[in-house]
């Protein structure tokens, strides 16, 4: 676990303490975290920050304490239930969209390799599993918005870093690069992002719409 | 298991009441502590309040954490843009998730202030944004049992310094951070440089978490 080395940023944790993440991101803030004990650590710094938030906060209004009695009598609503990391690749955070671990992915094919996989989330973002074979490389691309691509097996090298699993890139408006999954094993990642891709060859802008991504 | 006197200077003793809640008075505490702030009197009074639902489902320390963080809750979710009668039935929910997942709490890796704020923030994204809440995993199917007397104290003490340290930023800032945390700045508009003072009570957490990993193996 140490050998993470990209990591999430304030903003990211920040917002995720805050409760302001759209769900595909929080999904791949939590499988980070479930990996990362640094970061596991860092958010909850941010959390502490929100807990000094309430304490500070104006109060006006009494809140029923019998009511609040009654409702605990009748029990919790739903089980406590506590997500342990289960064996497999997915911690249970990942586990919980895909329907299970690796072998659960209903993976489809987007070209020169590549398979993915949507996850169903809230539509203020998406997520998807991505499968590259060892050594081929990923259309180059540039972003709208936040793309967040989180290595789960296998790893990515662009012109300007190498991503290794538990590692997490974070690339924005500016970004343009062209990862190239290392041989070896094949790359398997969680990738995130909050606008379409843009790909830079024409064929792949048309098809675009298809493969949604 | 109290462990803690050993490792630190005399100045300190390890405030036993925080492990054994149920045998120990504020009173007898508070003859224990040296240079202990009200505040943090009343943030380790918390824990032990918690501990004592855990522990003995004491409604009395139930009512003691309500007082304190009920009307604080309902505030932060109007705040949040929830109406008074939501805001009503959400605060109730949070304080009665508080009762049946005292024995998840952890006091050290979070004062019971960052825990009711965790609990309302997950209650404020089911019943008002109605999205799903995914969460990290957890180490273990729940803390230690008795948590160590010494990390439970420096914790608390840690969280106390944060306040402390949130109160002296300039206004301006202060309110920056206080609206993304009720909610009303976007993922995009909170920004990477948030230049709080977060480096000490990281580092506590994470000895909590090595300590947690260690007691694991």
């Amino acid at each position: 676990m140490s050998k993470i080395k990209h990591h999430l940023n304030d903003a990211l944790l920040m917002s995720y303490a805050a409760g302001s993440l759209p769900e595909a991101f929080g999904l791949v803030v939590a499988t980070h975290i479930s990996m990362c004990d640094d970061c596991r650590a860092r958010l909850g710094a941010f959390e502490a920050v929100g807990g000094a938030m309430l304490d500070d906060v104006a109060t006006s209004q009494d809140v029923d304490l019998k009511a609040t009695l009654a409702l605990i009598e009748k029990g919790p609503k739903a089980p406590i239930r506590v997500d342990v990391t289960k064996l497999g690749l997915f911690p249970s955070a990942l586990q919980d969209y895909v329907g299970g671990d690796l072998d659960a992915v209903k993976w489809r094919a987007v070209g020169m390799g590549v398979r993915q996989a949507i996850l169903p989330t809230s539509k203020d973002a998406s997520v998807r599993l991505l499968h590259i074979p060892a050594g081929c490389a990923v259309p180059d691309h540039g972003h709208r918005g936040t793309e967040l691509t989180l290595v789960l097996q296998g790893a990515f090298k662009d012109e300007f870093d190498r991503f290794g699993p538990g590692d997490l890139e974070i690339a924005t408006e500016e970004d343009v690069h062209t990862p190239v999954a290392e041989e070896g094993v094949d790359c398997i990642c969680l990738a995130a992002t909050d606008a379409p891709l843009k790909f830079r060859g024409l064929v792949q802008r048309i098809a675009q719409p298809f493969l949604r991504i | 298991m109290l462990t803690a006197g050993t490792s630190f200077d005399d100045s300190y003793v390890a405030p036993a009441g925080v492990c054994t809640p149920v045998c120990c008075t504020l009173e007898a505490r508070k003859g224990r502590y040296r240079k202990v702030s009200t505040k943090e009197q009343e943030d380790l009074r918390l824990v032990e309040c918690v501990l004592l639902i855990r522990d003995a489902q004491d409604k009395a320390a139930f009512a003691e954490v309500f007082r304190r963080f009920a009307p604080r809750v309902k505030a932060y979710l109007i705040k949040s843009g929830s109406d008074a009668s939501m805001a009503e039935e959400c605060a109730q929910d949070v304080m009665a998730t508080l009762w049946h997942k005292a024995h998840l709490f952890d006091p050290t890796r979070a004062s019971v202030s960052t825990w009711v704020f965790t609990i309302a923030r997950n209650r404020r994204i089911d019943m008002i944004r109605k999205q799903r809440r995914p969460e990290p995993d957890e180490l273990t199917w729940g803390p230690e049992p008795e948590p160590n007397a010494a990390d439970v104290m420096e914790l608390q003490q840690e969280s106390n310094r944060l306040v402390q340290a949130l109160s002296e930023l300039p206004d301006k800032q202060r309110d920056l951070i206080q609206k993304a945390y009720f909610g009303d700045l976007t993922h995009s508009e909170i920004a990477d440089e948030t230049g709080l003072p977060l480096g000490t009570i990281k580092s506590r957490i994470r000895l909590a978490l090595e300590k947690l990993r260690h007691a694991m193996k």
